[in-house]
This record gives structure tokens, C-alpha cells and sequence, in this order.
């Protein structure tokens, strides 16, 4: 497709004002979506970035057994997670940067990120954020599959091992086909782990025996603190834009792809709101079993892309 | 050439000066050890960036002998595979110093034999004659005995060895028989190329599976795994480094051999050893996961990377049987840099492991803790290694993991789809898993509170120990920043493994290997900048971990590494079997209990020990023959050649 090289920078500084400005969004959106379903008038959307300039202001504590790891776990989220935003396309077709493998850069740049998460929780020495670095660790063992598995499939129907390519222009994959389907339902289902929502983790609870992320994370605070959501809303962008990149139907025009992308964003979001408000956690021990579900979903595409 | 010949004389002398003089020769042995790295090194930088020929030109006056006979050649395979050697065998030799000084047992002989190890393992790569190939790998596992003896007041250490010794005679009699029928194909002990068509016959297969089972149980492929973790776990840890780094590589050294002189090998092969790789790789870190000894968990983590390995030659296999070029480049250049890669990083991480020992006395997992806050360099090695391993960008270990998820994509194209995606399967399951299992290691070791009095008074190791340290974490960040260095030397040694005539496409048109160099600068830029905003100014308070309302944690009460892998353990109990004695607790004022959970190793405890006895107990029967007079072994020779020769006849 060519493009004008004006558009075509417009459209990348778009990409990164997205990715820099637009995630603490998505939390404030699936907060409210919850609260108007819990008859609540709930905390205004904006509320996240309320919160991030008030961490930013304070000052943080720091426990007396942590050393540098502890500030490395938020920093290197974040960095890792606006990196891989770089490559995945949000309302163009190619993402500001592409090329052959991107897609398990994409992968590992999380792998980087949860990495480094669990070693800051770790470094605290508290039993209850060693229980939840456990279960972070656990869990991905079969996210992780699932989310490879799913690239298998888009593989094998674009014949492409770049991200954008992959879900810009998905191939024999049409939209809405079987294996797209199931694709996407096994993303979904990582798409709660990866984000620990709900059925999941809780990322409301205060008990922190039954948390996967929210107990990781106890000992922050003050800018390590604000790094740490914003983070996990940067988390929710940039796999939501995963999740919904080869639903959308691709136009000539950028302005009518774009504003696709954002109501996709906005619809993902009501949709993991709606969820969080009809279901309960799953005890621990059934995790496990939803997290093979996707697995087993994201295996079956695989199988029929084959026929 | 002569450069090689003389690394390895000088690798060979390298631990005399403490044994014929009264100093104590480790700094001599350093300084030998590390001139032959040089000259090593050199000389692979010449073959592997430049013209073959050029380097073969200086000095060849004792090279050329050994070249016209066939004996040995420094070729690209040899070449890179030299670097590993040379280099990890010189970091060990530096660390001993430290680490293994005067005081302890037998610091001479270490020195010595680990001299000669390396010249073993070095005359090895270049071998390219089945006699000098056979008598290297026997002087390599010879020295590497008594090497892990070295401790030989320990039971533990005795059983270890005395089951690596087995286990590699037993693999070397098996490589004498591939030899032999691989001659009895090319009419000659020297290496060349196999006759078209030779392996997919009758014959060819049993070289094959002779091969397959005699390097496997080198590199320590599941199920013949089983000497490795208990010999590196009772080796002295720059022993361990070597061991782990270069020996074991010695069986994928013979793997891509194979694959040189085979000019049509039939897909099963590639298809058994992809799947083979995937079982090595998972079950091995599986494994790794329930250990509780730091040493024994690296070793499993060895299995495991060669699973990686065998994974990539697996597909480079399938694409050269099937005519794909880009699988065949992608897999074999992958296999073959995850080879230095696994070299580097985990020869840093066993260093990092000998300096916690060192420090703590200990190799207990559940004994440690906080050691980040005392031994900050080793943590910082110890990070970088476990970083590296667990595939992360933008360390080696991921550039090789890429390179081999490229060809599994690739191989998902063909017809033949079914191995590409057990090793994408696979690799995404290892990835994973060996990320539980070193945040476990990191996190038990070097955060949060010490565990035991001895970790709570560790000390940082000596300079000596932490420079080799900071060399291999270099290599391991270079590698990982500049991948496209390594491009041009794996197109060399790719070459060798090219079918007749083929011409292979290069790695750099395959990989865009430079985008990963492009993605690491802002992923440090943003790191360094949010570092710069997050990091605390003087007034951050600091105050002790919030107990979630309980007062008064200690120590013993932190999270124990047996906890953090019991979710990944107990989901993988159909395969492991963890044996868990005690623990259940009983009636409202319980006595105190015990609790034990231990990993067995499947093969080792499960199938070979009890086997091995069951057949020594049937066999006991024939203890009769076993005389001890000299007149009747003599009988029994007289005897065999009289049937032979009554075979012979009729």
C-alpha cells in the first residue's frame, strides 16, 4: 500500500501518542462500566490519571531487604511494555516498526516484563508476594502456549512472521471464520490472565491471599508505585489492540481505521467491565483448567487452518 | 593452524609450573590458560571473519603433517566450536585461583587436569580422523573424572563419578561401533563425506542410532541424562563451568559432524531429534524446578538447553532432507549459537553458583537468601546469567531462541508441519518454565532475607572470581546487542553442513537480525530514563516489608523455593513424582512434624539404579568365571579364538 510519507508520520506519532497517552484510559472505562452495573455512580474515567499525578507527587517507601531489583521490576515494564507497543499495529496497517519475528520479540518483551515484576516482588522477602510471584509464574506456564499457539495459526493462514501483517491482513482468515474465532476466545481467555482480571485474579480484592498481581505488588509505592498502573493499564492497550486488531475491518482511509480501532478499544472494554460484573474468581485450583481451555481453543484453530 | 596446535600445547601445559616448582602455579596457570585462549581465539576469528586458507598459511610447518594425514583440520566447524572452549576453560582457570586456592584439596592436581582437559576438549573440535576424534573424547572423559573425584572423601561425589564414568564408556563403545560402520561406508577411519544414499540403508540407520545414543549420552539428551546433574553438582563449581559449557556441547560437536558428511539424511532423523529436543527441553526443566541444591538445578537447566539445541538441528535436519534452504540455514544457525550462547551464560551462572558456595558453604537452596544486599557483583552475574537463559530480550539467550522460532515458523509452512509445531510448542513451554525456575533461583538466593547464620555472613568473593565473572556476562550482552556479529562466522560453519553442491541463502537475508539491535536502544533508553524519574531521592523512607498486619515476621517464615515451584511441580506430578514424606498435620494440638518433598531423577532412581541392580543380583550367578588366576583368563582367550576359528571355517 503506498502512502504518502506525511500521512504515513502522521499516522506513527499517532501510534506513540496512543500508546504513551490513551491506556489509563481503559481501567478508568472498565471501572465505570462495573459501577453503572453495580447501580454505583463509580470513580470518573479519568480517575487513573488523577491517581498517577498524585504517585508521582509523593514520596515512596522502600522496604528495608530490597535492593535495586525492586525499582527494576516497575521500570522495565514499563520500558518492555511501550516497546512492544511499537509493534503491533493499533489503526494502520503496519505497525511503526515491523519485521520477520516481531511477533516473539512481542512475546518475550512480556516474558522481560513479568520477569522483572516477580523479581521485585520476590525481592520484598514477604511470603504473601513470593504466594503471588508463584501463581504470576504458574499461570503464564499456560498462557503462554495458548498465545503461541494463536500466532501458529495466523502464521500459518498469512504465511507472515510479522505482527502487523498478521493481524492487519489475516489471509484465508477471515473475519468470523472458525479458526479466527477460536484464536481470539483462547487470546481472551489470556488476554484476563495476562491482565489478571477477572475470572482470574481480582483487581479489587484486598485479601491478599487470594491476589495474583495486586499482592506482587503490595510493597510499592509513591513513582515505583504509579509505574506499576501505569503499567498494567499499558498492558491492557497493547494486548487489547492484539486481541482486536483482526476483527477490524480495514479501510482505505486512515481517519475511518483509526476511529474503528478506538470504539474497538472502547467496546473491549465495556466487555471485560460487563464480564468482571457477572462472574466471580475461580477458586485457585480451576485456573488452571480455563487457562488449558485457551490453550486447547488456540491448538484447535491451529488444527483446522489444516482442512 | 599452527596457532590452534599451539593453543592446545599451551592449554596442556598450562597446570605443570604448579606441580614442578614450590609456588603454587595457580596465577601461572591463569596466565598460560588465558595466552591460549588468545592465540585460540585468534586464530577462529581468522577462519571464522576471513579466508580460510589465510589462516591455515602461518607457520605451517607442524600443521602441515597432521593435515596431509587427515588428522586433525581447523575448519569453520572446529573453529567455533574452539571459541567456547578456550574461552570458558581460561575464565575457569582464572576463577580457580580464588576458588579453589591451596588450602583446599588437591589445588595442583585441579590446576593440572583442567589443563589438560582443555587441551582435550580443544584437540577434539578439530579432529577430523575417527582414531584422534576416539582418543580426545577418551582424554576428555578421563580428565573430567577425575576432575569430579577431586572431592573424593564424599560418597556422594564417588557414586557421581563413578556413574559418569559408565556412562561415558558406555557411550564411547557405542562410538566405536558408528566409527566402524561409517569406515566400512567411506572405505577409511578419516572423516569425508558419506556415500549418496548410505543412510537411508540398513547400515545407515545403525550408524545412526549407535551415534545418536553414544553423543546423546555426552550431551546428555533424555533419558541418558542421567550422570549429568549429580557429576556437575559434585564437581568444583569452575569445573562445573566447563563441564557444563563445553564437555556436554562436545555430543552436539558430534551431532553437527554427522550432519556434515550426510548429504541426504532421511527425514526421521531430523523428525527424532526435534523430538527428542522437546523432551529434553521440558522434562528437563520440569525437573529443574523441584530442586532444591543450586548446583543440581543448573545442571538440570544443561539438559534442558540441550533440548533447545537438538530442537534447532532437528529442523535443520528436516530442511535439508526436504530441500529447504531457509529451514535448514534458520535451525542450524540457531542450534549453533545457542551452543555459545548456552556456553557463556551458563558457564557464568555455575561461576556466580560456585561464589554463593563459596560464600555460604552450601548449595541448599532452602539455606539462603539476601545474598543481593551482601554479594552485589555475584547477584548482578548471577541476574545477568538467569536473564540470558530464560530467553529475554536483549541478551544472547534470546537471539538464538529467535533464531530457532523463526524456523519453526517457517517449517509450518511445509506439508511437514507436525515438528515445527512440537518445537514451538515446546520452546514456548521451556521459555516459560525456566523463568519460574530462575526467578525461583534468584529470588531464594539473593532476595529477601538469609535463610541460615552462614547466609547471613556471606562475603563478596575476591576480584579474582568476579573478573571472569564480568568477561562471560559481556560476551553474553554483546552477543545479545550485536547479534549481527555472529552472522557472518555462523554462514562459515554453515557452509560445512550444506548438501552437495547446495548453496545456502546467508543468515542475514533470512533473520533481520539488526532490528534486534534497533529495538534494544529504546528499550534502554526508556529503562534508563524511567530509572532516572522512579529512582528514590534522599528523603525515600525506608521501613521494614509490610507484614500484611503481623507484626513480627522473621526469616523462616519468607516463601521457600520448594513453595514457589510447588504450583508448576504438582501440576506436572504425573511425570515427576515428587516423593513427599511427612507434613500431614493432625488433631487440634499437633506434636511437631516433619516435612521432607524431594524430585527423584526419573531415569537415574526410578529405572537404572533399581535395574542395574536387579541385573548385578541375576548376574551373580556367573561370579565363577571370575577366577582371579591369570592360567584361566588365558583358557578363556584360547577358547574364544578356537571358536572364532571354527566360525571362520564353517
Amino acid at each position: 500500500m503506498s502512502e504518502f510519507p506525511f500521512v504515513h508520520s502522521l499516522q506513527v506519532l499517532l501510534h506513540i501518542l496512543t500508546a504513551l497517552l490513551l491506556s489509563p484510559l481503559i481501567p478508568g472505562l472498565i471501572n465505570k462500566v462495573k459501577a453503572l452495573m453495580a447501580g454505583r455512580v463509580g470513580p470518573p474515567v479519568f480517575q487513573l490519571y488523577y491517581d498517577l499525578a498524585k504517585l508521582s507527587q509523593k514520596q515512596a517507601v522502600f522496604s528495608r531487604t530490597t535492593t535495586w531489583i525492586f525499582l527494576a521490576g516497575p521500570v522495565g515494564t514499563v520500558a518492555a511494555g511501550l516497546v512492544a507497543a511499537m509493534l503491533v499495529p493499533f489503526g494502520q496497517d503496519h505497525a511503526p516498526m515491523h519485521f520477520q519475528g516481531d511477533v516473539i520479540l512481542f512475546a518475550y518483551l512480556f516474558g522481560l516484563a513479568r520477569f522483572l515484576t516477580v523479581l521485585s516482588a520476590l525481592d520484598t522477602g514477604s511470603s504473601f508476594e513470593g504466594m503471588g510471584a508463584a501463581r504470576e509464574v504458574t499461570f503464564a506456564a499456560l498462557a503462554e502456549p495458548a498465545l503461541f499457539l494463536g500466532f501458529a495459526a495466523l502464521a500459518k493462514s498469512t504465511g507472515s512472521l510479522s505482527l502487523s501483517t498478521m493481524l492487519a491482513h489475516t489471509g484465508p482468515l477471515f473475519r468470523f471464520s472458525g479458526p479466527l474465532v477460536l484464536v481470539l476466545a483462547g487470546w481472551a481467555i489470556v488476554y484476563m490472565a495476562e491482565n489478571s482480571r477477572i475470572p482470574v485474579d481480582d483487581p479489587n480484592t484486598h485479601l491478599e491471599l487470594t491476589m495474583i498481581h495486586e499482592v506482587m505488588v503490595l510493597d510499592h509505592s509513591g513513582r515505583p508505585f504509579a509505574l506499576v498502573l501505569y503499567g498494567a493499564s499499558l498492558k491492557l492497550l497493547v494486548l487489547g489492540a492484539l486481541l482486536v486488531g483482526p476483527i477490524l475491518p480495514r479501510n482505505a482511509g486512515p481517519l475511518l481505521n483509526w476511529l474503528e480501532f478506538y470504539l474497538a478499544l472502547v467496546f473491549l472494554a465495556v466487555v471485560v467491565g460487563f464480564a468482571e460484573s457477572v462472574m466471580a474468581r475461580f477458586r485457585m485450583t480451576k485456573v488452571p483448567q480455563f487457562l488449558v481451555a485457551g490453550v486447547l481453543a488456540t491448538a484447535f484453530a491451529f488444527l483446522l487452518m489444516l482442512v | 593452524m599452527s596457532l590452534y596446535l599451539l593453543a592446545i600445547l599451551v592449554a596442556a601445559l598450562s597446570g605443570v609450573p604448579g606441580l614442578v616448582t614450590q609456588k603454587s602455579g595457580a596465577k601461572e596457570a591463569a596466565a598460560l590458560m588465558s595466552t591460549s585462549a588468545l592465540l585460540g581465539i585468534l586464530a577462529s576469528a581468522w577462519v571464522l571473519f576471513g579466508a580460510s586458507e589465510s589462516g591455515n598459511s602461518i607457520l605451517m610447518l607442524p600443521a602441515t603433517a597432521l593435515i596431509s594425514w587427515g588428522l586433525v583440520s581447523f575448519d569453520p566447524i572446529a573453529a567455533f566450536f574452539l571459541v567456547p572452549v578456550l574461552l570458558l576453560s581460561a575464565t575457569a582457570s582464572i576463577y580457580g585461583i580464588g576458588y579453589w586456592g591451596d588450602h583446599q584439596s588437591g589445588a595442583r592436581q585441579v590446576r593440572f587436569f583442567l589443563g589438560l582437559l582443555a587441551a582435550f576438549l580443544a584437540l577434539l573440535v578439530g579432529a577430523t580422523h575417527a582414531f584422534v576424534f576416539l582418543l580426545a573424547w577418551e582424554g576428555m572423559a578421563l580428565m573430567a573424572f577425575v576432575l569430579v573425584m577431586t572431592e573424593d572423601r564424599e560418597p556422594e561425589t564417588r557414586r557421581a563419578a563413578w556413574i559418569y564414568l559408565v556412562c561415558t564408556h558406555t557411550g564411547t563403545l557405542l562410538l566405536i561401533g558408528a566409527f566402524a560402520v561409517m569406515a566400512g561406508a567411506t572405505g577409511s577411519f578419516a572423516f569425508s563425506e558419506l556415500p549418496q544414499g548410505f543412510a537411508s540403508s540398513g547400515r545407515g540407520t545403525a550408524m545412526f542410532v549407535l551415534f545418536l545414543v553414544g553423543f546423546g549420552f555426552k550431551a546428555g539428551v533424555l533419558p541418558l541424562h542421567f550422570w549429568l546433574p549429580s557429576a556437575h553438582a559434585a564437581a568444583p563449581s569452575h569445573v562445573s563451568s566447563v563441564m557444563s559449557g563445553v564437555l556436554i556441547k562436545m555430543g552436539i560437536l558430534g551431532f553437527v559432524r554427522l550432519v556434515s558428511w550426510v548429504p541426504d539424511p532421511p527425514g526421521w532423523w531430523g523428525g527424532t531429534l526435534v523430538a527428542l529436543g522437546a523432551i529434553s527441553g521440558i522434562m528437563g526443566v520440569a525437573l529443574a524446578l523441584g530442586q532444591h541444591d543450586l548446583k543440581r538445578l543448573l545442571a538440570y537447566h544443561s539438559i534442558e538447553n540441550i533440548g533447545i539445541i537438538l530442537l534447532g538441528i532437528g529442523l535443520g535436519l528436516i530442511g535439508k532432507s526436504t530441500g529447504q534452504p531457509a529451514l535448514q540455514v534458520l535451525g542450524f544457525a540457531g542450534a549453533l549459537l545457542h551452543v555459545l550462547n548456552h556456553s557463556l551464560f551458563k558457564g557464568l551462572l555455575f561461576l556466580a553458583a560456585g561464589s554463593v558456595v563459596h560464600a555460604t558453604g552450601t548449595r541448599d537452596l532452602e539455606r539462603m537468601g539476601g545474598l543481593g544486599r551482601l554479594m552485589p557483583k555475584t547477584a548482578a552475574a548471577f541476574l545477568v546469567g538467569a536473564w540470558a537463559i530464560c530467553g529475554l530480550p536483549p541478551l544472547n539467550g534470546f537471539v538464538s531462541e529467535w533464531l530457532i522460532y523463526l524456523a519453526a515458523f517457517r517449517g509450518l509452512a511445509l506439508s511437514r508441519w507436525g515438528f515445527p509445531l512440537i518445537t514451538l510448542g515446546a520452546l514456548a513451554v521451556i521459555g516459560a518454565l525456566a523463568l519460574a525456575c530462575f526467578a525461583k533461583a534468584y529470588g531464594v538466593v539473593f532476595q529477601g532475607q538469609p535463610r541460615s547464620d552462614q547466609a547471613a555472613q556471606a562475603a563478596e568473593s575476591p576480584s579474582t572470581m568476579l573478573v571472569p565473572m564480568g568477561i562471560l556476562a559481556l560476551a553474553c550482552a554483546a552477543i545479545g546487542l550485536a547479534p549481527v556479529l555472529s552472522a557472518a562466522p555462523l554462514d562459515h560453519v554453515l557452509s560445512m553442513l550444506a548438501g552437495n553442491g547446495q548453496h545456502l541463502p546467508t543468515l542475514g537475508s533470512l533473520a533481520g537480525l539488526p532490528w534486534l539491535s534497533f529495538l534494544a536502544i529504546p528499550l534502554l533508553l526508556l529503562g534508563f530514563i524511567l530509572w532516572k524519574w522512579a529512582a528514590p531521592k534522599p528523603y525515600a523512607k525506608e521501613q521494614p516489608t509490610w507484614g500484611c498486619g503481623y507484626t513480627a515476621p522473621n526469616a523462616r517464615m519468607q516463601y521457600t523455593a520448594s513453595s514457589f515451584a510447588d504450583g508448576l511441580v504438582q501440576g506436572m506430578s504425573w511425570v515427576l513424582w515428587p516423593k513427599v514424606l511427612g507434613g500431614r498435620v493432625r488433631g487440634f494440638f499437633p506434636f511437631p512434624r516433619r516435612f521432607e518433598s524431594h524430585l527423584l531423577d526419573p531415569v537415574l532412581d526410578r529405572i537404572a539404579d533399581p535395574g542395574l541392580r536387579g541385573t548385578a543380583f541375576l548376574l551373580s550367578g556367573l561370579r565363577f568365571l571370575q577366577a582371579g588366576h591369570l592360567s584361566i583368563y588365558l583358557a578363556y582367550v584360547l577358547l574364544t579364538l578356537l571358536m572364532l576359528l571354527v566360525w571362520m571355517v564353517v
